[in-house]
């Protein structure tokens, strides 16, 4: 009972802000006045505020910002020792530094490192905790130009990257974060540069308390839904997510951007009620994912489970079951990645879960501006299988869905299926999956959630498998890259399409896309595209497992 | 000199990338490490340090240096941080829910379940049997072979985690045989079956008592466990049952604001707690 009152509340906490908050962050990425840091930043920067870019540019500029952020990181990790606060630890090695800088920048914050054993302060807060901010701060730009482009009568232009990136930053990410860094330390979170303290237990034996700037990394990590923890064991770690109340907090950080940029899309094409179809989609495949994720975790299926008595290996006694698995279901159906129960020792299908999840695409609610950007791709396809019924030249919000646009969507819905899949089957081709700590169908979901987790740049793990080996960092670091960079590209190019068009007036073949029986269809389209992509994976891993 | 525009775009770019990490990555966080400075806050931030023995937040070992239980001590869940909580070496089993197959040099996940708890039931007097565990605290698990690969009568059974006398003597009318070492029964056509066993569907021993947790730290256990260890501690301490519950329930939080997560019972304060009296 406590655990479904767990989940109401994040209900109607996420319904309560999402006007405010959205109205917000409308005004953040319209609003023409700068203050001074933004000004400060564009005259540090070199550029013209007012200059607007058309996709080709945006996208350069993205991929520029990207391209310098991973090589500012590597390089970073590589010469940790020769900076401040190392804490003594070598260089990281070359090809977990290509991960980790890729990861980061990605949005992803796949480990492959573990951080009190790796990173000292500085690469943690300087390095890592920065891409935390910007990759958050890119997603969302992207998805502000896509909304752009529908809401454009004709110019071509989709706003301007660097302005965006600043805005977005100085007046969403930092203020958010910083009061939840402030109630974090409330809630015991440690922030300090100590190497640690070293104390006797009561037993005699020394342990070795870490310290570093945690609470300030813990709460950009979940608001930019990057998920990348200070220490290994992420949010299990008593000092990552010391109370229960905390762990409450952190889901809800996880999806207040996510679920409240909807309104953001209302508000700039001019119907606030394409804003609630929208999050309409989103909160029907949140909720049933989360339900049965919780389901199946309460019911403890399989045979250690029912030895036990509850499925409780993996997960901490002060958040207990109902509220770790609605953890694993928020950090799944976002980009974040984070955990705070470890998903490899769940149950079969609670285990499944968080996987399909992050195969649907991440769009319920989604990564920052990720998920926005995933949801109204499917929209599209789902206007065009609609106009493909009636015989009708398809549109959304005015503007015409045709060749140019389908092709742009496909190939954006075809690059993380590939990835998953080529990247498993190369696994497994190559020997590589003998990494994985389980076997059998158990070590197929180990490897399958691997490539599943980096191409939808997740960053959370069957942690079971051991990935850092120069093949799978580099593997996964590719599957990261392309992941988020590619779609980035073919959003943009589709933003660019739609925003050269004028807008068509609304006629009597027009289909709604505000009414219920759009929300439905757009959740159809989701759940049978990727039931058609990836059920055959899903029988051979967690699906034969839960039926051995 | 006016430079190419993919130059002075990359040029913005690590200049845009260089302001950010001073704002974000030095400011921010710096602001907030001397927030932690301030009274009320500074104990916190510092890692919720009590006196020289631990952290209220990171639990640990009450075991003697051959990690044997020290009697007059609560005890904590397993752990998997390096050799038990070690705040150096966080992390998990990541073991999954049918590893139940020891391979020579790792126990599956239900034998080590099933070890924790007969052990755990000796020390506290109670039961120790869980379902699909044997009585000498080894998984259940037979490998069994059928004439026709999977269907079939059954014409084979061995006990696949015992070597010595198998936890049961025939199964569907076979003898079961004990495992020979190294042997591995899945590949030569055996169906790895657990047996469920009669042990009560609600054991004595607490599930937090045999499952290791997420982070290695856990530094609570169930109100369940900790009443499990009530008689022990009372008879180490010569204190009366009632005098330990008493303080067991003092440091006992219940779900915060009604709803969240699950009552827990910090071990390292209670043990604190029973030193002082």
């Amino acid at each position: 009972m406590a655990g479904w009152l767990f989940v109401i509340t994040l209900v109607l906490a996420l319904v309560a802000v999402y006007r405010p908050f959205g109205d917000y962050m409308y005004r953040v990425v319209t609003g023409t006045r700068s203050n001074v840091v933004e000004r400060g930043v564009y005259r540090l920067v070199g550029v013209n505020p007012s200059a607007e870019q058309t996709w080709g540019v945006y996208a350069r500029s993205v991929l520029a910002f990207s391209a310098v952020s991973i090589l500012f990181l590597y390089a970073f990790l590589r010469l940790q020792d020769k900076l401040w606060l190392s804490l003594g630890f070598d260089p990281v090695t070359s090809h977990v530094a290509w991960n980790t800088a890729v990861s980061f920048v990605s949005n992803t914050n796949w480990q492959a490192y573990s951080g009190e054993s790796t990173m000292g302060h500085l690469a943690q807060m300087a390095g890592l905790a920065v891409q935390n901010f910007v990759s958050a701060a890119v997603g969302i730009a992207v998805a502000v130009a896509l909304i752009r482009g529908f809401a454009s009568r004709g110019s071509g232009e989709l706003g301007n990257f660097w302005v965006d990136l600043t805005r977005i930053t100085v007046r969403v990410l930092l203020p958010v974060a910083a009061l939840a860094t402030l109630i974090f330390m409330v809630g015991g979170m440690v922030q300090n540069l100590s190497g640690g303290t070293d104390v006797t237990t009561l037993t005699g034996a020394a342990q070795h308390i870490t310290g570093g700037p945690v609470a300030s990394q813990e709460a950009i990590k979940l608001l930019g839904t990057n998920g990348g923890g200070f220490y290994n064991a992420n949010s299990a770690h008593p000092f990552e997510n010391p109370t229960t109340w905390t762990n409450w907090i952190q889901i809800f950080l996880i999806l207040l951007i996510p679920f409240s940029l909807p309104r953001v899309f209302g508000r700039m094409v001019g119907q606030n009620r394409q804003g609630y179809a929208i999050v309409a989609v989103m909160a029907v495949l949140a909720i049933a994912s989360t339900a049965l994720t919780i389901g199946f975790e309460l019911h403890g299926a399989g045979t250690v489970p029912q030895a036990v008595g509850a499925a409780m290996e993996g997960k901490e006694t002060r958040f207990g079951i109902p509220d770790s698995a609605t953890f694993a279901a928020a950090t799944t159906l976002t980009s974040t990645g984070a955990v705070n129960s470890f998903h490899d020792s769940y149950t079969a299908l609670g285990g499944m879960m968080p996987m399909v999840n992050m195969m649907l695409g991440e769009v319920a609610p989604g990564g920052t501006g990720s998920g926005l950007y995933g949801l109204l791709i499917l929209a599209v396809i789902t206007v065009f299988v609609a106009g493909l019924m009636v015989g009708r030249t398809p549109e959304y919000l005015g503007k015409k869905i045709g060749a140019r646009e389908m092709k742009l969507a496909s190939s954006y819905f075809l690059i993380t299926p590939a990835l998953v899949l080529i990247g498993t089957a190369a696994a497994f081709a190559n020997g590589h999956n003998s990494t994985a700590l389980n076997v059998g169908p158990h070590g197929l979901s180990e490897v399958l959630y691997a490539f599943t987790s980096a191409s939808n740049n997740n960053g959370s793990a069957f942690a079971g498998i051991t990935v850092n080996t120069p093949w799978w960092d580099t593997a996964l670091g590719l599957a990261m890259l392309l992941g988020r960079f590619l779609p980035i590209v073919l959003v943009l190019a589709l933003a660019g399409s739609l925003a050269r068009q004028k807008v068509t007036p609304e006629s009597e073949g027009t289909l709604p896309t505000h009414q219920p029986l759009f929300v439905g269809l757009v959740v159809g389209v989701t759940v049978v595209l990727v039931a058609l992509t990836f059920l055959p994976a899903l029988a051979l891993g967690p699906i034969a497992e839960g039926l051995s | 000199m006016r430079l190419p525009a993919w130059l002075s775009q990359h040029i913005a770019a690590l200049r845009a990338l260089l302001v950010m990490t001073v704002l974000l990555g030095l400011l921010y966080p710096l602001l907030f490490v001397a927030v932690g400075r301030i009274p009320g806050l500074s104990d916190k931030a510092g890692g919720s340090i009590v006196g020289t023995s631990g952290s209220r937040l990171i639990g640990q070992a009450f075991t003697d240096a051959d990690g044997n239980p020290v009697l007059k001590y609560f005890q904590s869940r397993p752990s998997k941080a390096g050799d038990g909580y070690d705040p150096t070496a966080t992390g998990a089993s990541n073991l999954g829910p049918e590893s139940v197959v020891d391979s020579p040099d790792a126990p599956s996940l239900l034998t080590q379940v099933c070890e924790r708890s007969l052990a755990v039931g000796k020390l506290e007097n109670v039961d120790g049997s869980r379902p699909y565990c044997t009585p000498d605290g080894v998984g259940a698990v037979l490998a069994v072979f059928y004439r026709d690969g999977l269907t079939g009568p059954v014409t084979r059974a061995v006990s696949v985690n015992q070597t010595g006398t198998p936890f049961i003597a025939t199964y569907e009318g076979v003898t079961v045989e004990s495992a020979q070492p190294g042997q591995d029964y899945q590949a030569l056509g055996g169906v790895i079956t657990p047996i469920r066993g009669d042990a009560p569907g609600k054991p004595a021993v607490p599930a937090d008592a045999v499952t290791t947790s997420g982070s290695g730290l856990d530094p609570d256990i169930s109100p369940a466990y900790a009443e499990l260890q009530v008689p022990r501690i009372a008879r180490e301490r010569g204190l009366t049952e009632d005098q330990v519950r008493k303080l067991v329930k003092e440091h006992t939080d219940g779900r915060a604001l009604g709803f969240l997560g699950e009552p827990a019972v910090n071990v390292l304060e209670l043990n604190l707690a029973l030193n002082g009296k």
